[in-house]
Parts: structure tokens; C-alpha cells; sequence
């Protein structure tokens, strides 16, 4: 592996400015996770908005107490931190004045979408700034003929398959969240839905993002060509969960749309035989465009939630989506069925059109938040086993969840082994919580044990740090480090996010003393 | 932990506001819905940051100005309610709220003054009748004169008023017979503003009515349902005038209760929650709420038997939000439309967007009020049709106040006046 060396996308105007001491306590101050604080501008935020008065209209800088504590917690609500400071701008010069600011008064600053990541990714910082890009919603061009569209951060996910439809494309990442988060959330959580198990991640469906570095340059990252030269630094970028800059334009790939869709629904009497059936499916060489399960507790949630009207007795439901040629998808239609019949499938249903289709999928569409109306409180997890260790892979976590006498509700992306257990609790229940947070870790090492990962889509914010370390060696570990000190020497950018312990720069890395073997070689040295 | 604001779950009318509050799971799924938040994008003035922000309230027990002005910002439409996969009574939580903020927000004078007159003005009818030939005067003499010496509350009231056509009107007969084989009794809610410059509206309604076999039954001493006093956290009054209501339809005898005001409607159906800490009340209350329809779903739910003539018009649907939103009632004002032959029926973009008008919102907040009535308006031209139908005399002053501002021809009526306008021949 290289560990980069020299400040990567060039000489930084500003790098290594800021006094590093200044940016310790901040990177530190976030280490402390789930206190929620009274509000109060400190100097730091203080600093920052005196800078940007002028800059940004009056309005887009927020410092009311009561307004800030609106920004306190994303989709991750029970940890919550009230921010210093926010802002709200609507350029690329207004973000990079704004990140200048926060760079001179050694303040950390969080990016921030729609607020509905689920790993405490866009938790502020105490005291620190909360860059929110939702009035960066334009579509700056959409190109039929490339095939590719540019628009801002906060341009909401389906906004852009809007824009795209007159001319037959879309965007295809679709998290499930896709009509509120952001395609600055999708980059920075490399976000995936139902349909990336044919179509791929936002990974495969970015082409290029201007980014502001947080020593305030602005950078290009990636390019339009098939095959750009160099480092794939915009691969580095995405899924980097806003740690190494922020994304104020982004040039995504347009798809074309499917000549045929079909969706088949089926009831089946367990978990094991539906999860059985989706390696089937692939096995026979079918790809589906998305294969979704739901377990008996997630079903009963959506329908309590939509009255989507499921088959009535069914311990777990499939849905499965084929898209492309008509021929094609006919045929695979036909096998998927037969499949499904083989492995015990009760109710088969065909949607005949599109208001059929959404049917269907209106109970898969709604299951997350669903689950609110059969638990006050639940967790969502996030992890990846090998597709044919499925069945296993659920069988443990049953037996887990009946040992710490709570329930589990399943909805998961099958056809990618993407687990999403949801842990149901009553927070009013003394300890209850923690031991769905355990149950929930726990849930993590079957999958490690099981060969997969902590997270398939959601990012590790602040929410799975500890088990990266479960994961990864501490070489992988800090590698990791050493490329982001290469983007933010001074470590304001979402501090306190996605690795284990935020390290300065230039500390050596954890409890090993002396240099790194790398420095010793005279291969890296540290920032 | 004794839950916050636990002390005055009983003000709000039944359940338990920090109950409402725990629902929320801060999925984000409202905000798209949220025409402030479609304005502005802030988190304070979605419904996530309201929702933030009634917690706030509830916990300190103390509302600052801050906060007062992101939930005076909130337009009640309660798009927020279909868009919520919790099923987080976000209109149970800004009334009990905005009853919170009366309590212990001062407000500075001008404020205190406008909401007194709005208050002692639309909720009664008999006042807003002596309002009526004044209103004749201004339009058609006075505006250019007097309009510099009235205060600026008053001078947006006249503009938003619609044209008043005479100085009288003749109000619907207290009881018109069916004009078919009896079907139903149906008792007519006049509504405040809808039956004192909307005359029309209530003598088609109650034409159509009876022609689809309805005795329709509007007894004349009806009062206001209450619906403007409940959005602006005047609970109390708002009860008052639910009692009255129903004991003046009970006494009527009827077997339904139609309202064609959107606002109406939704307020109305709410009055079991609204009384329900009344022992009093209560039942009573659930049972006239079961039956009270909109104009729109009670022609659906019986069936057309009247004979539709052609008429060619072109026309825009807008749904008002009390209807999509606070009642479910979408499918149906489109199906009575579309069933009416030679009539073209277009849909206008954003249809689950608010025009601002929102009860007395665009008197209150006219900022955003005319942001949200030009976009509407924009909207309703791009369908290039000559009518557009609504069904709230609210959004029909506000909406004709868009489009006349930028110059547009398009007539606003109500769906009642269409079909009635068909079913007359
Ligand atoms: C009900 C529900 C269902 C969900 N389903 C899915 C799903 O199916 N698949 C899935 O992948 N996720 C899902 N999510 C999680 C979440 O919606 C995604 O992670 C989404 O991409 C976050 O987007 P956002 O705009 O809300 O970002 P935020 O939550 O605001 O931020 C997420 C991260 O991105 C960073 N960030 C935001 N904007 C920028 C930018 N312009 N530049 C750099 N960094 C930035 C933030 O700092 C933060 O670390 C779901 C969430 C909910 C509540
Ligand atoms: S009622 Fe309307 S304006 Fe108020 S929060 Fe809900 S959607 Fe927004
Ligand atoms: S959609 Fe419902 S649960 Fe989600 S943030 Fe809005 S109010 Fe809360």
C-alpha cells in the first residue's frame, strides 16, 4: 500500500497554518461523543461568524440557541451535540470563505446534508461549525448526450432522476432515504440502495466533485473520462464521510432507464428458505436489479405504518426486481418464479403496472421509519455478510437477540448480503438501550466472523468507530490516518469520525512508540 | 424521568404531548413536504426543527422570541402529517404548542393588535357582514384614497378580500328540498367568510345537494366551527364554538353533517380530540365528528343520479391542504370534476404545496404568504387553463391575489360552483 507523500492535490495556500494546538482541542472536544450540551458560542464559533459577517447574508449564519439545537443530531437522534455555529451557504466561494474562517480560528467544522445519515456522521462538533448544504439545491446541467448531470451538494436525491426523466435517464443510487437526503450525503456515505445490487453504489455513479480541502483550496477531483490519470483521488473521497472537505459540485453519471421492469413479490413461510432462494437466484446466473427481504416483525411494522397489504401469514417476504431488455427479463422472470416455487414460496405476486409496482414496494419504501409504530425506540445496524451465509447469518442473530430478550426486525438488501437488523427497545426502560446497543454490536461479529463488514451503506461516523479496529489491522489503520492528514493537516474536518481515536497529525500513531516503520524507511513522513 | 411537559399534556385536548415528541425518529422524511422548508431549507423552519423546537418549549416551559417566530413561520398546512413514516401527530403538537406561545410568548403591540381584530372579526359572521358594504365602498371608490391612512394589517385584509358584488347577498334557505327521491338529510356548514363573500358557493352547493337527492338543511343560526381560533393555539375559544355547533346541528336532524371549506372540515372532524378532556363533551363530540363529510366525499360516497350537461372549460385543480392533507381527500373533488363532460382537467405541479393562505396566515406572516402565492400562482398558469378549481375560500382569495398580481386572466371558483354549473345546465 502507498502512503501518500507531499500534500496531495498540491501545495496547500494555507496548509499547516493554523496552530495545531487550537485544532487539538477541538478534535479532541468531539472525542466525548453522546453529551448533549447547553448552547453557547464560544470564542472559536464566535471568531468564525464575526469573519463571515459580510460574506454571507445575515440570515445564513445561525447563533440563536434554539436555532442551533435544531442541528444537533442527524438519523443517529439518541446522540446529539449542539454546535457553536451554523451556516448555510449557497457557493462554492461562500463554503470556502466559510471553511477559510474555521481554518484561521483553528475551529473544526461538520458538513451537512439532509441530517438523515444514520452514523452520527453529521453529529457537530461541540462548539464547532456545522456547514449545512441544503441551499445549494440547483441542478447545474443535465447532458443527455454524455449522459451526465452537475449539480450541488444539497440537490436531493430523486430531484436529479427528475431532472434526468424527460430525456429517459436517472440517477440510480437509491437509498431509501432517496426523496430527502442529499447527493452530498450519498458521496461523502457512498450511499447504495435496493438497486445497487445490479447497478452499483454512488461510488460507480460519480464522475467528478469540486471539493473545498480544509485548508480552503479548492480542488477537482476525478474528471468526466472513462479513465483518469493518477491517483483515484475522487475514489478516496467518496465514502470518506465529509473528512477529508467538502463537495460544492458534483458531476454524476446519468443511466438510462430500463426498457422492462418487472417485481415479484413473494410470502414465504421463513426467513432461511427466502434468504436460501436469493443465492439460487444468483446462482443461476440471474442479476437481479434489487432482491429485498423482510422478516415477519418488519412486515408487521409496514403494515401498521402503510397497510401495504403483504401476504397475511408469511414469516418472511421477498422482493425481487429485474430490469433490462424484454426478452431478457422475461425469461429471468420466468426462472425467479420457479425458484421461488421450489423453495417453498406460498403467495407469488406480479405487479402489471407502475401503480402496482409501487405497491409493492411501498412496504419495503417504508419499513425503517415503520418500525417507530411497533417500538418507541430502535437501532438500526448496518452490515454485510457473503450472500450464501445468509440463512446462518440470521439463525445467530436470532439466537443473540432471544439471549438479550429483545427483538429484532429484518429488512435487508439480500442480494448483496446487506444486513439491517433493526434492535426494537423502550428507552423509558431502565439499561434498555444499552443493551440494544450491544445486542447491536454483537450483531457486527457475526458478521466479521462470518467473513463480511460493520457497514454496508450507512458509514461508520461516530456510531462504529470502536469496531474498525475489528476489522482493520492497526497498519491498515494507519495508512488510513496518514492519507487523511494528507487532506487535513490539522484536523478540522468532521474530527472525531470514523476512526477509533481522532489523532493529531504529526502524533505519532497509537501506543507504538517512536516512528513508524514507513518514516524509519525513509517512505512517508507525517504530517 | 417525569416526561416534559407532562403538566399540560391535559391543556392541549387528550394524549400526551412529549409522547408526540418521542415519536419522531428524526428520519427527515417531512422535510421535502414542508413548503418553508422548500423556501428556505433551514432546519428550524421544517418540521423536524419545529418539532425540535416544541420540545425546547416544553422542556424550559419558556418560549423566546426565536422560537415563537419558527412556529408562528409554520403554515398548519400539515403536509408533514401524510409524509411522516412514524406517524408523528405533528398537528396535534404546533396546536398544543402555539396554545403554549399564546400563554407565554408577549407579543409587541402591533402583533397583540392585528390577531385582536383578526379574532374579533372572521369568527363571527354578523360582524364580518357589516364588514361587507364597506368592503363594496373601498373596491370600487376608495381604494386609491384611503388606502395610504389604513394600517398595513388592514390594507393586506382589503387586498386579499374577493370583489364584492352587491351590498346584499341572500343567504342559502334554511332548508332546501331534495330534488330527487329522497336520499339523505344533510345539514350545510355556511362557514364564516364562505357565506358572507362566498354566497355562491354555499347556494351551489346546496343546489347540488339537492339534485343529487339531498334535503339539505343550513340552519341560519350557525356560528364559526372554531377552526381559526384552534390553529393559532386559542383552544378555548375554539372550544366554545365547537359546543355551539353542535348543539345547533343535533337540534337540526340531520344525518350528515357536508362542509365545503377545507378548513372547516378539517377542524370539525377533529372535535373529539378537541374535546375530549371534557366529560361533558366528549362523546358527543366523537359522534357528530363521525358524521361530518366534505362536500366533495359525500358526493362521491353516494354516487352521481343527476344529469351532468357539457361545459367546455379548461380546469386546474388545486388541492387545499385541509383536504389533501388534514382530511385524506384527494381522489375525490378529481372525480367529480373528470365527470363532468366536455370539462379538461389538468393538474397543477406541486399539488402538495401550500399557497400560503393557510386560515389567516397570509394576514399574519404575508412574507412567506406571497412567496408561496406567486409559486402557486406561476404553477397554475403553466397549465394554461382558464379556471382553476379549489375548494376553500381561503385558498381562492389567495390564489386569485397571485394570479392577478402577475396579470393573469384565470378564474378562480369553487368545485361545487362547477358542478353546480353542469347539474343546472
Ligand atoms: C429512513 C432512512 C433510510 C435510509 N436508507 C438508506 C439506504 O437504503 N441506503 C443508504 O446508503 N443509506 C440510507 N440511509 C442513511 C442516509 O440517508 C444516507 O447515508 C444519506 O446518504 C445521507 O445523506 P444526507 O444528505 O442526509 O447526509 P447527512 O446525514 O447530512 O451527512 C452524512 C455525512 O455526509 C457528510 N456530508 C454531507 N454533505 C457533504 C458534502 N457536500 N461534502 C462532504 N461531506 C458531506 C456529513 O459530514 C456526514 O458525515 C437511510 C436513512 C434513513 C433515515
Ligand atoms: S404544517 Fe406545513 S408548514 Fe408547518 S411544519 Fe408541517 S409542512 Fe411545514
Ligand atoms: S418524518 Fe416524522 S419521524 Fe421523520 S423527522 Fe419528520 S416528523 Fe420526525
Amino acid at each position: 500500500m502507498t502512503v501518500p507523500a507531499g500534500r496531495v492535490p498540491g501545495p496547500g495556500a494555507r496548509g499547516g497554518e493554523p496552530a495545531s494546538g487550537a485544532a487539538g482541542s477541538g478534535a479532541a472536544g468531539s472525542g466525548g461523543g453522546p453529551r448533549p450540551r447547553e448552547a453557547g458560542q464560544t470564542a472559536g464559533a464566535r471568531a468564525v461568524a464575526r469573519a463571515l459577517t459580510g460574506v454571507l447574508p445575515a440570515e445564513a449564519i445561525l447563533t440563536d440557541p434554539a436555532r442551533l439545537r435544531t442541528y444537533d443530531c442527524d438519523g443517529l437522534s439518541h446522540l446529539r451535540v449542539t454546535p457553536g455555529l451554523v451556516v448555510l451557504p449557497e457557493t462554492t466561494a461562500q463554503v470556502r470563505a466559510a471553511v477559510l474562517a474555521c481554518a484561521e480560528a483553528g475551529v473544526p467544522f461538520v458538513a451537512r446534508g439532509a441530517g438523515t445519515g444514520l452514523s452520527g456522521g453529521a453529529l457537530p462538533v461541540a462548539d464547532g461549525v456545522v456547514i449545512a448544504l441544503t441551499r445549494m439545491r440547483r441542478i447545474l446541467r443535465v447532458d443527455p448526450a454524455d449522459k451526465v448531470a452537475v449539480v450541488q451538494p444539497g440537490v436531493v436525491n430523486t430531484e436529479i432522476s427528475a431532472a434526468a426523466r424527460p430525456y429517459g435517464l436517472y440517477f440510480a443510487p437509491d437509498p431509501s432515504s432517496q426523496t430527502v437526503c442529499t447527493i452530498g450525503g450519498n458521496v461523502a456515505e457512498n450511499s447504495g440502495g435496493a438497486h445497487c445490487l445490479k447497478h452499483g453504489f454512488t461510488v460507480n455513479h460519480v464522475l467528478a466533485a469540486t471539493v473545498v480541502l480544509p485548508t480552503g483550496e479548492v480542488v477537482e477531483l476525478g474528471s468526466q473520462a472513462p479513465d483518469p490519470v493518477g491517483y483515484d483521488l475522487l475514489g478516496v473521497f467518496v465514502g470518506a464521510e465529509g473528512t477529508l472537505g467538502i463537495a460544492t459540485e458534483i458531476t454524476v453519471r446519468l443511466t438510462r432507464a430500463p426498457l422492462a421492469v418487472e417485481t415479484l413479490l413473494a410470502g414465504f413461510p421463513g426467513v432461511e428458505p427466502a434468504a436460501a432462494t436469493v443465492s439460487a437466484i444468483v446462482a443461476a446466473g440471474v442479476v437481479p436489479a434489487a432482491a429485498e427481504l423482510m422478516d415477519a416483525l418488519a412486515v408487521e411494522a409496514a403494515e401498521a405504518a402503510v397497510g401495504c397489504g403483504y401476504p397475511p401469514g408469511a414469516g418472511a417476504v421477498l422482493l425481487v426486481e429485474l430490469d433490462g431488455p424484454r426478452a431478457e427479463v422475461a425469461g429471468a422472470l420466468a426462472e425467479v418464479e420457479e425458484l421461488c416455487r421450489r423453495h417453498g414460496a406460498f403467495d407469488l405476486r406480479r405487479a402489471r403496472d407502475e401503480s402496482e409496482r409501487a405497491a409493492l414496494w411501498r412496504g419495503r419504501k417504508s419499513a425503517f421509519a415503520a418500525v417507530g409504530r411497533i417500538s418507541p425506540d430502535y437501532y438500526v445496524q448496518d452490515g454485510v455478510v457473503p450472500r450464501t451465509v445468509l440463512p446462518e447469518a440470521l439463525l445467530r442473530i436470532g439466537a443473540l437477540a432471544e439471549r438479550a430478550g429483545l427483538r429484532v426486525a429484518n429488512v435487508f438488501h439480500a442480494g448483496d448480503g446487506n444486513l439491517h437488523p433493526l434492535v426494537l427497545f423502550d428507552a423509558a426502560v431502565p439499561g434498555a438501550a444499552e443493551a440494544a446497543e450491544r445486542l447491536a454490536g454483537r450483531i457486527l461479529g457475526v458478521c466479521l466472523d462470518l467473513g463480511g463488514s460493520i457497514t454496508g451503506e450507512h458509514g461508520v461516523g461516530v456510531e462504529k468507530m470502536a469496531y474498525l479496529a475489528h476489522q482493520f489491522s492497526r497498519d491498515d489503520l494507519d495508512v488510513m490516518q496518514f492519507l487523511r492528514c494528507a487532506f487535513d493537516p490539522a484536523a478540522l474536518a468532521n474530527p472525531g469520525k470514523l476512526f477509533p481515536t481522532p489523532r493529531l497529525c504529526g502524533e505519532p500513531p497509537g501506543p507504538r512508540r517512536g516512528a513508524h516503520p514507513l518514516q524509519d524507511a525513509g517512505l512517508a513522513e507525517l504530517y | 424521568m417525569p416526561a416534559p411537559g407532562a403538566a399540560h399534556a391535559a391543556a392541549s385536548g387528550g394524549g400526551d404531548p412529549s409522547g408526540w415528541l418521542a415519536d419522531c425518529v428524526h428520519c427527515g422524511f417531512c422535510l421535502p413536504a414542508c413548503p418553508t422548508y422548500i423556501l428556505d431549507s433551514a432546519e428550524p423552519d421544517s418540521p423536524r426543527g419545529r418539532i425540535q423546537l416544541i420540545g425546547q418549549i416544553l422542556d424550559s416551559g419558556t418560549v423566546s422570541p426565536v422560537q415563537a417566530g419558527h412556529l408562528d413561520n409554520c403554515l398548519g398546512c400539515l403536509a408533514c402529517l401524510p409524509a411522516c413514516p412514524s406517524g408523528v401527530r405533528y398537528d396535534r403538537l404546533i396546536e398544543h404548542a402555539r396554545e403554549r406561545v399564546e400563554e407565554e410568548h408577549p407579543r409587541p403591540w402591533r402583533e397583540r393588535a392585528q390577531r385582536a381584530l383578526v379574532f374579533a372579526l372572521f369568527p363571527h359572521p354578523r360582524r364580518l357582514r357589516l364588514v361587507r358594504p364597506l368592503l363594496w365602498l373601498y373596491q370600487r371608490r376608495l381604494s386609491g384614497l384611503v388606502s395610504r391612512f389604513l394600517p398595513a394589517a388592514v390594507r393586506e385584509m382589503a387586498a386579499l378580500a374577493p370583489e364584492v358584488t352587491g351590498l346584499t347577498w341572500t343567504p342559502v334557505a334554511e332548508t332546501v328540498p331534495a330534488a330527487q327521491p329522497r336520499r339523505a338529510v344533510v345539514g350545510l356548514v355556511a362557514g364564516c367568510v364562505q357565506r358572507v363573500f362566498f354566497p355562491g358557493v354555499n347556494q351551489a352547493t346546496a343546489e347540488v345537494l339537492a339534485a343529487e337527492g339531498c334535503e339539505v338543511r343550513t340552519p341560519a343560526a350557525q356560528g364559526c366551527c372554531g377552526a381559526l381560533s384552534a390553529h393559532a393555539g386559542r383552544l378555548e375559544e375554539a372550544r366554545r364554538f365547537a359546543r355551539d355547533l353542535i348543539g345547533t346541528f343535533e337540534s337540526a336532524g340531520v344525518d350528515v353533517v357536508v362542509v365545503n371549506a377545507a378548513g372547516c372540515g378539517a377542524a370539525i372532524k377533529e372535535y373529539g380530540h378537541l374535546l375530549a378532556d371534557d366529560p361533558a363533551w366528549a362523546a358527543r363530540a366523537t359522534r357528530f365528528a363521525a358524521k361530518v363529510r366534505d362536500a366533495a366525499e359525500w358526493l362521491v360516497e353516494i354516487g352521481p343520479r343527476a344529469a351532468r350537461v357539457p361545459v367546455g372549460l379548461s380546469v386546474a385543480y388545486q388541492d387545499a391542504c385541509h383536504l389533501r392533507n388534514g382530511q385524506g381527500v384527494i381522489a375525490q373533488p378529481r372525480a367529480l370534476l373528470s365527470g363532468i363532460p366536455g370539462l379538461d382537467l389538468r393538474e397543477v405541479a406541486e399539488p402538495g404545496v401550500c399557497c400560503g393562505s393557510a386560515g389567516i396566515y397570509n394576514l399574519l406572516q404575508p412574507g412567506t404568504a406571497s412567496r408561496l402565492g406567486h409559486r402557486k400562482a406561476e404553477h397554475v398558469r403553466e397549465t394554461g387553463a382558464e379556471v382553476l378549481a379549489t375548494a376553500n375560500p381561503g385558498c381562492a382569495m389567495q390564489i386569485r391575489q397571485a394570479l392577478r398580481d402577475s396579470g393573469s386572466e384565470v378564474r378562480v371558483m369553487h368545485v361545487m360552483e362547477l358542478l353546480a354549473l353542469s347539474i343546472r345546465g
